[in-house]
């Protein structure tokens, strides 16, 4: 027989407020995002967030989230804001609605979004995302070239195109690559590299405005940097900007397969820690290590071993 | 932590610049690299010691080199990475070989029409083009805070002190660019304070409260400080006690002057009551706001009253620390005030036991780098503690959780000043000058088509109309106002009766914001203006959120199409597709830049001020530059 650790935490006053008119009471502490999952409506629990993981600290950067707060004259991230007693907040208003369309045009109209899987795809649906009405996009940059630009200067635009992201893939090592033609500028491989898993402090946001990106430092090769290839910024990147050279072969090769994919849960024995791991398979062979956001253990984090050591898996 | 640093290494004068600032405050060490940073405990205290020392290599070799980095990562135990990320955030910085010697030329909303332009194209002729260049090279810069004397420059100069020129006359910055200048003899040329505050021209304005003291006092001593009346105030308060200071000021209804007008008496209360300790002060001289150049004024001609105002802030809310955080493109008003600063602590103004009245309070002065964000206060918060720029999620506001995690007071320069105004003649009769919230005098930095531009010090309560007879009237038929600043709006010349307060200027749904009022002729060239501040909130957006970093490259956009008059669509979707930009900046970016980047050209746009953008009949003429 197992017993479930018994915790001890502190027991926590419960705060009421309403959200759409209809009263919820959470514990004290919650996010309103939390709010809404755990006692919301369907379509509350549904608030689209980008930048918000349930295994980081909220980052509150992207704005995808955003509600009403009676009293607030902008709108406030419901990932990042706590609730309180009496909070009135409201979803579903045209000028929420708004905002979070404008967020996702905003993004899907500069970054390559077609890899930020399900969730996102619908929600740009349901809100009417129109990113072509800012023209055509502009053509990609050379390789390193949006590295090199300098805070505070840019050309003036003649509007003929509409400014992305758009650059070569970064492939430097055997292990993942950086599509940053996909980086919606998140934060969370920063953070997850950082004080949220890691403390590796690998990479940081560089530059400023729409030049800045995700960096090493002078834009080394990762190689050359501090990473170790842990593989946390892969797991918590939102929109394939980060993933596997495995995953990132087969997608080139137009051989990416998700509906095939199979899962299979298993524990590392690298090492005693004991982190749960899933195996992805597609075609026979594994194609990505990760491990659940809600696991105790890993809180979805793993290290080298765990998350890249699958050759030595298939090679027995 | 360990550290994993590249191999790159500094070279013997970037080690100088860099030990010479840290090992009076660290102790030396070894100067291995290498070896590895110290760890433990004490390394956590570093961080905030980053901005400086990326200064100090800036300072003397005019560039960040990837060995320099990595010895000030080792010295501060930061990541490489994090430290290449706060290096490439400042628009002074650059990571790249650069010239010596740098001419940054105002090309903003003041500057570029009267000669910024004709600058860029004579340093293209006679240096290169921009960013290029062996000894010297020049590069384009929004606002200098000079717009009173425009065009301006600004000479960064590896090596040396930095210096303004301005006005600033193409033969000058070309000989000066090519070493024939030095700070001394460019600040000579600031010494008559008549040139940017004409009330202290003979006769001398009357009620001047705030600029007293300018043109009266010599800025560098502070004998002559007291001569005329400083510390007085500060006599004053440890008279009164803290909490009746606190209160004088609650009676006063002084708002805070840096732009969102926020009560400074109720800041105080909520900081001198915070239980957590300590307390930390904070004086936002980041002043960059496009068209704004009062603190600077201020600071450059009494830098003592800062002095005094912050001893007064930081002893009455129980800080012993105060920093003070001026913009990197201030290096007279920087010089002053080291200056200041040295001779208060020298005489006993500040230490530990100030006035021999048993509190302890000191200034450090920190200078930014060029980034406009970081005048928002949490920007500048996370500035100062050696992080980038970027603005933090408010709640916590800095009162509860601000500098280094602790209760913080952020207050602006002109702000403080009034604080030495409010102890002189008492709250109440503060409040009985102006009404409601607008209480005191305000400063307004008048410029553009004006016949005698500077800083004007006038009752909350005078009209648009007065503030502009009393600056000589206009020169030429006046098109516009841009009131408050890039982040106000357009006030059109059937409203100049409107009273400058801040609810007379909200009737008219514009802003006061920080004191701008830049007037456009009837030969100015608004797109181009508009085009310019669009431009400005692109270079200026932290890029944390998405709103800001791409609301405002769409809304440049947007306008550059309208400008060539070829529009997506036609021109009413292009002014909808605006709209919906505006609304998302507005409601959803998470500070004031985003908040407010599309509130000029919004302003315009219902203005009908660019009824017809490609006409110049009712736009003005284009100048045409080379
Ligand atoms: C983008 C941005 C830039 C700002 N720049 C300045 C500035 O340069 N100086 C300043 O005093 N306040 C500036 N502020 C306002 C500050 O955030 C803050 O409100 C102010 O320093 C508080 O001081 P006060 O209460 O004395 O006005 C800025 C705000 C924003 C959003
Ligand atoms: S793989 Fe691990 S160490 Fe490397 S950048 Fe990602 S999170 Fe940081
Ligand atoms: S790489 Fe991925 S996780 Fe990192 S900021 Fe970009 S989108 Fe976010
Ligand atoms: S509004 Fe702009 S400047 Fe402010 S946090 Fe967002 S991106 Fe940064
Ligand atoms: S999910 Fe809330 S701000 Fe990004
Ligand atoms: S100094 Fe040039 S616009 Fe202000």
């Amino acid at each position: 027989m197992t017993t479930a650790p018994v915790m001890l935490g502190e027991i926590k006053r419960v705060v009421t407020l309403t959200v759409d008119g209809r009263e919820v009471r959470v514990p004290e502490g919650s996010t309103i995002l939390q709010a809404m999952k755990a006692e919301g409506t369907p379509e509350q629990a549904d608030t689209p967030t980008l930048c918000w993981a349930p295994n980081l600290t909220p980052i509150n950067a992207c704005r995808v989230c955003v509600v009403e707060v009676e009293g607030s004259r902008v709108l406030v991230p419901s990932c990042a804001r706590t609730v309180e007693d009496g909070m009135q907040v409201r979803t579903d208003s045209e000028k929420v609605r708004h905002s979070r369309r404008m967020v996702l045009e905003l993004l899907a109209s500069s970054v390559d979004m077609s890899q930020a899987g399900a969730d996102v795809a619908r929600w740009m649906q349901d809100y009417g995302v129109d990113a072509d009405r800012y023209g055509p996009p502009a053509p990609p940059a050379a390789a390193g070239e949006r590295d090199r630009r300098h805070a505070g200067h840019h050309h003036a635009p003649d509007g003929s195109h509409a400014e992305t992201v758009a650059q070569p893939v970064k492939v430097d090592n055997d292990l993942y690559v950086r599509d940053y033609s996909r980086c919606i500028l998140c934060y969370k491989c920063v953070k997850a590299c950082g004080t949220d898993a890691q403390f590796t402090f690998a990479i940081s946001a560089a530059g400023r405005g729409f030049d800045a990106r995700i960096a090493t430092e002078f834009d080394a090769e990762l190689p050359d940097s501090a990473c170790v290839y842990c593989g946390n910024c892969i797991g918590v990147c939102p929109t394939g900007a980060l993933k596997s050279v495995r995953e990132h072969e087969l997608r080139e090769a137009d051989d990416w397969d998700p509906e095939e994919e199979t899962v299979t849960t298993t524990i590392c024995s690298f090492c005693g820690v004991g982190c749960n791991l899933e195996l992805h398979v597609q075609q026979g062979s594994i194609v990505n290590v990760t491990s659940p956001a809600d696991h105790s253990v890993t809180h979805g984090h793993l290290c080298v071993k765990g998350r890249f050591g699958f050759q030595h898996v298939q090679n027995l | 932590m360990d550290l994993r640093l590249s191999a790159a290494e500094a070279t013997a004068e970037e080690r100088a610049a860099v030990d010479a600032l840290l090992d009076p405050l660290l102790g030396p060490r070894e100067v291995d690299d290498r070896a590895g940073p110290d760890s433990g405990h004490e390394a956590r205290g570093r961080r905030h010691l980053l901005l400086p020392a990326l200064h100090a290599v800036s300072d003397a070799v005019g560039y960040l080199s990837e060995g320099a980095l990595n010895h000030v990562a080792t010295r501060l135990s930061v990541p490489p990475a994090d430290v290449y990320g706060v290096a490439t955030f400042y628009a002074m910085f650059t990571v790249e070989p650069r010239a010596r010697r740098v001419v940054h030329v105002c090309d903003d909303v003041a500057c570029g029409p009267v000669g910024g332009e004709d600058l860029a194209a004579r340093l293209t002729a006679d240096l290169g083009p921009e960013g290029v260049g062996e000894e010297a090279c020049w590069v384009r810069s929004p606002c200098l805070g000079l717009c009173e004397r425009a065009p301006a420059v600004m000479f960064q100069v590896a090596g040396e002190p930095d210096f303004s020129q301005a006005p600033a006359h193409a033969d000058d910055v070309v000989a000066a660019a090519r070493g024939g200048a030095t700070a001394v003899e460019a600040d000579a040329a600031f010494a008559d304070p008549r040139v940017s505050v004409p009330q202290t021209r003979a006769p001398r304005g009357e009620g001047l409260r705030l600029l007293r003291r300018i043109g009266v006092v010599d800025p560098g001593s502070l004998d002559d400080y007291r001569a005329h009346g400083g510390y007085e105030a500060l006599r004053r308060a440890v008279e009164l006690g803290a909490s009746r200071v606190v209160r004088e000021l609650k009676d006063s209804a002084l708002t805070g002057r840096g732009g969102a007008a926020f009560p400074t008496g109720v800041k105080w209360e909520g900081v001198a009551t915070a239980q957590v300790r300590p307390h930390y002060l904070v004086c936002n001289a980041d002043e960059s706001e496009p068209g704004t150049f009062k603190d600077r004024v201020l600071m450059e001609y009494d830098p003592f009253g800062l002095v005094e105002a912050m001893t007064i802030a930081g002893w009455a809310t129980g800080c012993e620390r105060g920093y003070l955080y001026i913009r990197g493109e201030y290096p007279l008003a920087t010089r002053r005030l080291e200056h200041a600063i040295e001779e208060a602590r020298r005489r006993g103004f500040l230490g530990a036991d100030v006035l021999g009245e048993g509190f302890t309070f000191d200034i450090e002065l920190r200078r930014g780098a060029g980034a406009y964000i970081c005048g928002e206060e949490t920007a500048l918060l996370n500035s100062i503690e050696g992080f980038r720029g970027e603005p933090r999620n408010k709640p916590p506001f800095p009162s509860v959780s601000g500098l280094f995690g602790k209760p913080t007071v952020i207050n602006n320069v002109e702000t403080l000043y009034n604080v030495l105004q409010v102890l002189d003649v008492g709250g109440p009769a503060f409040a009985s000058v102006g009404a409601e919230r607008s209480t005191g005098t305000k400063l307004f930095c008048v410029a553009g088509s004006v016949a005698v531009p500077g800083v004007y010090e006038v009752e909350f309560g005078t009209t648009l109309r007065e503030l502009l007879t009393l600056a000589g009237g206009l020169r030429g038929e006046l098109r516009t106002i841009l009131l408050g600043g890039a982040a106000g709006g357009f006030v059109m010349p059937d409203q100049l009766d409107v009273p400058l307060t801040l609810e007379g200027a909200r009737e008219i749904g514009a802003t006061l914001g920080s004191g701008v009022v830049l007037a456009f002729d009837t030969d100015a060239d608004l797109v181009a203006t508009l085009r310019r501040i669009a431009a400005f909130f692109r270079d200026e957006s932290c890029g944390q959120c998405v709103p800001c970093r791409v609301g405002t490259v769409r809304q440049e956009e947007a306008l550059a199409r309208l400008e060539r008059g070829a529009p997506l669509g036609d021109r009413e979707t292009e002014l909808a597709l605006l709209d919906d930009l505006a609304r998302v900046m507005r409601d959803a970016s998470i500070c004031g830049l985003g908040q407010t980047a599309p509130a000029a050209v919004q302003s315009a746009l219902s203005l009908r001020l660019l009824s017809s953008p490609a006409d110049p009949s009712t736009n003005g003429h284009r100048r045409v530059g080379p």
